[in-house]
């Protein structure tokens, strides 16, 4: 686990119906049959996880896992039926709604995948409508939503009205609005589900480059593996209601927890995800035609290895550790499953 | 249609004939008490005799009397409370009077001095017609002038705008009030399941009935007046904010919460601007429903256009009274038109526009030129025109030409239909129609809301006005049948051809923003009074929503479906009967019950044209100031209002589940 984590929850349950709570407290794991049978409807059973500071977690499922419930029990916009979330150490859970109020208004920002704009505020209102509910200036706020709105490249178009903007704009005021406070720890739902492919990679391509400039924590909802792969550090898979797998991308192509995570990564892009270290064979004395770094990905030194004739040593720490060469290369790139190594 | 609804099998055709069967048996026993020889049944089973008939209507009697004369909370009486609150509400109808009608006067009748002149007509007409081209363009702009135009040259100016200063001052209180209520209930549940039922009786509840209590507490006047207004007008803007705000998208909703918003920011800044456009249908209801009740409120004391019409009913001046109602039905129409185009501009926000400055520029402007030149101030009186005698002379000369074959529909269609039916009806006994009905509902919504129905029944019964409510049974009854024969093929028809609908639509439209009084003036003319024209006057009234629900679960069929069915082989007919029919059956009949429901809320009306039903017992009380009677009465027509209802939207929940229309 790295260093300092900004978010931990340890087994929350979210049960939808009457009596979830004392239901949970008297019998603390039940099965699905238990819960059944005391009329509730489970959204989220057992969930544990854990963000690193300016790490970006995302957690992907179909549409029903209860990765919406669980992020929205993660910031307490929905009260979950049993468990732990902390936040910086502090306990989420026993939070008052004053002090939960004060942490959603100077802590956390959130994006949602309908984009939830106030349809009767211009661009520049709501960017700023966060600032005005806590009562600040309005030439403070202004300029603060001006400085937002410029960071998503919507100059111009501060006195729009929402409805006057395509999907792709709106979602980029979405996007200005959450980070308008200047959270740590920002929620995205799905942002960038309800957007046509295009529009959809170059949002993703936006977020990239603001997460290489802010640096936020971040929790990710998707229900497309590609696009986790694109921007997780980190992905939890989701499965009617429990985390199934944690881990890179690389661990879960690699070591799929079982056939379902197996489905989902059977398509990926195995050459962008893999490392070296993950598809060597042990060092040879055979000669080298070179030194390949140990995470360097597949699809970022096919090429090399294409052009030269000998395989590489990879290296770790200046020291070797095993060697790539074509045959590897090969059967990363025709999507052959790797052999027995990882 | 109800009939299929009560024999829908709960599991399998069996049981449904079977059903089928008892209801025949039900009716043709309901038919065998009208030809029992007289005094077959007595005592109980004849009706509920007097000694044990609960005096309901006594106790509340003798209890407003004691609210009236000695209540006191500490030293001041309660009497006083309610006289002061209507001397609060009186300051603002007297500004807004001040402002449109008389101008500020010093001083009391014949001595008042006029200080300062009302705005003048040029300027009120001139806002009017831009807050129009605000709304909704030049045409809308046009619409206006010429509205408010006509109220100036057909001389009827004065009483005009103190109609309109009453509403400008009953629709922001119906509207706060409302708004509210409508939040609190959203926030509370526990306030909801309380208010959830008041409003029913607020929407059931004959207005005269709560016209007298309004009366005795507060005293003859515009303030009475207004207070009744104001009640009457309330209850849609609460249902409309509760499901506007219910409505709001539940990620804006989370928005707002994550931006820390406090649970009344949450409201005031978030949830309520997002439902604007909702929230503006229920601004227009409340304006209607104002507009509704200008006459009635004449009653108790409010002036203007309502009080002219009433006046010339009482003189039966048939000509004053048609021009002033067709005054009213001009206000209403632009202010309908206006409120409908704010609403749906509401939805995708106002172009930020000086224009409602130029309004008010406007009128200042004209206010000011009024000062210097009196003579602008007022319409002149020689341009007048009055539409008086025209329709007085139209009306006698129908009834000179055509007067034998007015007389020979209406007798064929006393003596063939009404007649019978009233016979049937008014032999029922009390607890053979208590069953029935208990029954239906059993059969339709399980047997909670039977016991309910039933209650209602036996409280009618006990309160000794089960032989007034059966005429009133029957009236609703024959009416919304005729309703129903007229609405739903006109609706059909609508609903299949956009160009029907272009014509229908203007038609039913107008025939809403009527105050049911007006309903009352020609068919009177014609007819003279009795239960036929009430009839006539009811189905005018009520057929509106019978037409727009129909059209509209006609029109909006799944599309993908009549695709399916045309690529079946159907012919067009079997696509309409066998398709659409059936599937847009659940919104006929939720366009019944609103027909049932203004039905039953224009029987009160009719008793002017001496009808013998729970309407009379209510229109009496009114006249005999019986507080008691007139509430009892009215709470009997509100409960059989709230079973109609209940059935029929039961049914239609029932019907939608069965067509896997809903879950």
């Amino acid at each position: 686990m790295p260093a300092t984590e900004k978010l931990v929850c340890r087994g929350v349950w979210k049960l939808f119906g009457p009596g979830a709570e004392a239901f949970l407290a008297r019998t603390p794991s039940p099965s699905r049959e238990a819960v059944a049978a005391a009329r509730l409807v489970p959204a989220v059973i057992d969930a544990s996880l854990s963000v690193a500071e300016g790490e970006c977690f995302v957690i992907m499922g179909l549409s029903g896992s209860g990765k919406s419930t669980l992020v929205r029990c993660l910031s307490r916009l929905v009260e979950p039926s049993a468990g732990e979330i902390r936040f910086e150490g502090r306990d989420l859970r026993a939070a008052s709604e004053r002090e939960l109020i004060e942490l959603r208004r100077h802590r956390m920002g959130m994006v949602f995948q309908h984009f939830a704009l106030l349809p009767h505020l211009s661009v520049l209102e709501n960017v700023a409508f966060p600032l005005a509910v806590q009562g600040v200036a309005r030439a403070t706020r202004e300029a603060r939503a001006r400085e937002m709105i410029a960071l998503v490249g919507l100059e111009g178009r501060e006195g729009r009205l929402p409805r006057e903007l395509s999907g792709g704009q709106q979602q980029r005021v979405g996007i200005a609005r959450s980070l308008a406070v200047g959270p740590e720890l920002w929620f995205l739902d799905e942002p960038f589900s309800a957007l046509d492919p295009l529009i959809r990679r170059e949002m993703q391509n936006e977020f990239l480059r603001l997460q290489s400039r802010l640096r936020k924590t971040i929790v990710f909802i998707t229900h497309d593996f590609d696009e986790a792969i694109r921007l997780a550090d980190r992905i939890a898979i989701m499965r009617d209601g429990r985390i199934i797998q944690t881990g890179t991308a690389e661990e879960l192509i690699l070591a799929p927890a079982d056939p379902y995570v197996a489905d989902f990564t059977r398509e990926a892009p195995r050459a962008k995800i893999l490392s070296a270290r993950a598809i060597m064979r042990p060092p040879t004395d055979a000669p080298v035609a070179g030194t390949i770094e140990a995470g360097r990905r597949v699809a970022d030194f096919a090429a090399e290895i294409e052009a030269a004739g000998a395989p590489f040593a990879v290296v770790e720490n200046g020291r070797p550790i095993g060697a790539v060469g074509r045959a590897e290369v090969m059967a990363v790139l025709l999507g052959r499953p790797p052999e027995g190594r990882a | 249609m109800i009939a299929a609804t009560l024999a829908a099998p709960a599991s399998g055709p069996g049981r449904r004939s079977s059903w089928l069967l008892a209801w025949l048996v039900v009716l043709a026993v309901t038919i065998g008490f009208s030809h029992l020889p007289r005094g077959t049944l007595d005592g109980l089973w004849e009706e509920v005799p007097r000694g044990m008939q609960i005096p309901v209507a006594r106790w509340i009697s003798a209890a407003t009397a004691w609210l009236v004369d000695d209540a006191r909370i500490g030293p001041v009486a309660f009497r006083d409370v309610t006289r002061g609150l209507a001397a609060l509400l009186e300051a603002p109808l007297r500004a807004a009077s001040s402002l449109l009608a008389t101008g500020l006067m010093r001083g009391e009748g014949s001595a008042a001095v006029r200080l300062l002149p009302p705005l003048p007509w040029l300027g009120v007409v001139g806002a009017g017609a831009l807050l129009g081209l605000h709304a909704g363009g030049a045409r809308l702009a046009a619409l206006m002038a010429a509205c408010l135009g006509y109220l100036a040259v057909f001389g009827q100016w004065q009483s005009a705008m103190t109609t309109l200063a009453s509403i400008a001052i009953a629709v922001p209180l119906g509207v706060a009030g409302g708004l509210l209520l409508g939040i609190a209930a959203y926030r509370s549940r526990r306030f909801e399941a309380a208010l959830s039922p008041v409003l029913d009786a607020m929407q059931t509840a004959p207005v005269f009935a709560y016209l007298l209590p309004i009366l005795v507490l507060f005293g003859f006047g515009p303030a009475a007046a207004l207070i009744a207004t104001v009640i009457y007008a309330m209850p849609p803007m609460v249902r409309v904010t509760q499901l506007a705000l219910r409505g709001v998208s539940p990620e804006i909703v989370e928005y707002g919460r994550m931006a820390g918003a406090t649970p009344r920011q949450l409201v005031w800044r978030v949830m309520v601007p997002s439902a604007r456009a909702p929230l503006m249908v229920g601004v227009n209801q409340v304006i209607m429903l104002s507009l509704n009740m200008v006459i009635i409120a004449s009653m108790i004391g409010a002036g203007g256009l309502g009080y002219d019409v009433l006046t010339s009913l009482r003189r039966l001046d048939i000509g004053g009274g048609l021009e002033a109602g067709v005054a009213i039905v001009v206000l209403a129409v632009a202010l309908d038109r206006l409120s409908q185009a704010y609403a749906a501009r509401a939805g995708h926000g106002l172009p930020r526009s000086r224009l409602p400055l130029a309004a008010l520029a406007a009128a200042v402007a004209a206010w000011g030129l009024a000062f210097l030149v009196p003579a602008v101030a007022v319409y002149p009186e020689g341009w007048q025109v009055s539409t008086s005698d025209f329709w007085a002379g139209a009306i006698e000369w129908l009834n000179v030409n055509y007067f034998d074959t007015f007389e020979a529909i209406k007798t064929a269609v006393l003596t063939n239909l009404l007649l019978p039916v009233r016979r049937v009806l008014v032999a029922v006994p009390w607890w053979w129609g208590t069953f029935v009905i208990a029954l239906a509902m059993w059969r339709i919504g399980g047997s909670r809301r039977a016991g309910i129905a039933a209650g209602f029944a036996l409280f009618v019964a006990f309160t000794g006005y089960w032989a007034p409510a059966m005429v009133s049974i029957y009236l609703v009854g024959v009416s919304v049948l005729i309703a129903a024969a007229i609405g739903v093929p006109v609706g059909i028809a609508s609903g299949l051809s956009p160009r029907v609908w272009a014509w229908v639509q203007p038609a039913i439209d107008t025939l809403q923003t009527l105050p049911s009084f007006v309903y009352l003036i020609p068919v009177v003319m014609l007819f003279r009074v009795g239960e036929f024209t009430a009839l006539i006057a009811i189905v005018l009234y009520a057929v509106a929503p019978a037409i727009r629900y129909t059209a509209l679960g006609v029109r909006e069929v799944d599309p993908a479906l009549i695709e399916a069915a045309t690529a079946m082989g159907t012919t067009p007919a079997q696509r309409v009967l066998r398709v659409r029919l059936p599937l847009a059956a659940p919104e006929v009949l939720l366009g019944l019950s609103q027909t049932v429901l203004l039905a039953v809320s224009m029987l009160v009306i009719t008793a002017l044209v001496g009808t013998r039903d729970l309407g009379q017992e209510v229109y009496i009380a009114l006249t005999k100031a019986d507080v008691g009677r007139g509430l009892v009465a009215g709470a009997c027509i509100a409960m059989l209002a709230m079973l109609a209802d209940r059935m029929l939207t039961q049914g239609a929940a029932r019907l939608r589940r069965r067509l896997g229309l809903a879950p």
